[in-house]
């Protein structure tokens, strides 16, 4: 039976702010190097050298790691709430780092989103699911 | 900052969408059939683990779709703004996994899950806005 550890907790928080903040970096960098076309497509090869991308990329590699071995012990399902909110936080950040306008009604839809999370984060987190070795032994018993 | 028009811009979100929750989609199920890492990293180290992941060919599925959704939101980001891709993006992608997790990945999508998901889809219209 496994519990949630500090480990599993810090594993979620890197999640949510390497892809927040990997997302508002890489947003600062492309910023920098400007409009990119269908006929300037090759600069997007030389976008990692930015150093804004770049530490964007290390953030969102910190994150991508967090996720594999998230995924290893909970369910998608569980595990999308975090990312999601992560994506709301970072609409927030481009608000608050980036200075982009965010209207009423977009800050209505960023806390419709968040509710939406909240209420599925409320619920329960781990089903049964019958795979070929037998059921997860994480799984918790769950009614259908 | 909004250099597209209406379809080019959905087009783009869409796209991304798809790659990302197919990277989703492929990435969990490569991580399901790895194991729990931890009890992994006890019976065969932390080499073990690595192993484990690379020599999964989900994980390679899940890497190229996943690739390919960051160069898409690498060009995204240079045109549309960053608190209208992202949130919409992850929010279709949200509903998506949605469908995925009960159709492909066979976990239980609870009522409740879908109400959420039709919340977080309000959300997303609003976000047009």
């Amino acid at each position: 039976m496994h519990t949630m550890s500090f480990l599993r907790y810090t594993l979620l928080a890197i999640i949510v702010l390497g892809s927040t903040f990997g997302d508002v970096y890489i947003a600062k960098g492309m910023r920098q190097l400007g409009e990119i076309t269908v006929s300037r497509w090759r600069d997007l090869l030389l976008a990692p050298f930015n150093p804004w991308v770049a530490l964007g990329i290390v953030l969102l590699l910190s994150f991508y790691i967090s996720y594999l071995a998230s995924l290893s012990w909970a369910d998608l399902s569980y595990i999308m709430p975090a990312t999601t909110m992560g994506y709301v936080l970072t609409a927030l950040m481009a608000h608050f780092m980036l200075g982009e306008h965010v209207s009423l009604t977009r800050w209505i839809g960023i806390l419709m989103i968040s509710f939406g999370v909240g209420f599925i984060t409320g619920g329960p987190s781990l089903t049964v699911r019958p795979s070929p070795e037998g059921l997860e032994p994480h799984v918790e018993a769950h009614r259908r | 900052m909004n250099h597209l028009g209406f379809f080019a811009t959905w087009g783009m979100v869409l796209l991304m969408v798809c790659l990302n929750s197919a990277g989703d989609m492929t990435t969990a199920r490569a991580m399901r059939r790895v194991g729990d890492f931890s009890e992994l990293r006890r019976k065969a180290g932390i080499f073990g683990v690595v192993r484990g992941v690379l020599t999964e060919p989900w994980f390679y599925l899940g890497l190229l779709a996943m690739a390919l959704s960051f160069f898409a939101l690498l060009a995204a980001l240079s045109l549309i703004d960053l608190s209208v891709v992202v949130p919409a993006s992850a929010s279709l992608t949200f509903l998506l996994n949605l469908f995925g997790a009960q159709f492909f990945l066979k976990e239980h999508v609870s009522r409740r899950r879908w109400l959420s998901g039709m919340l977080v889809l309000g959300g997303i219209i609003l976000l047009r806005g």
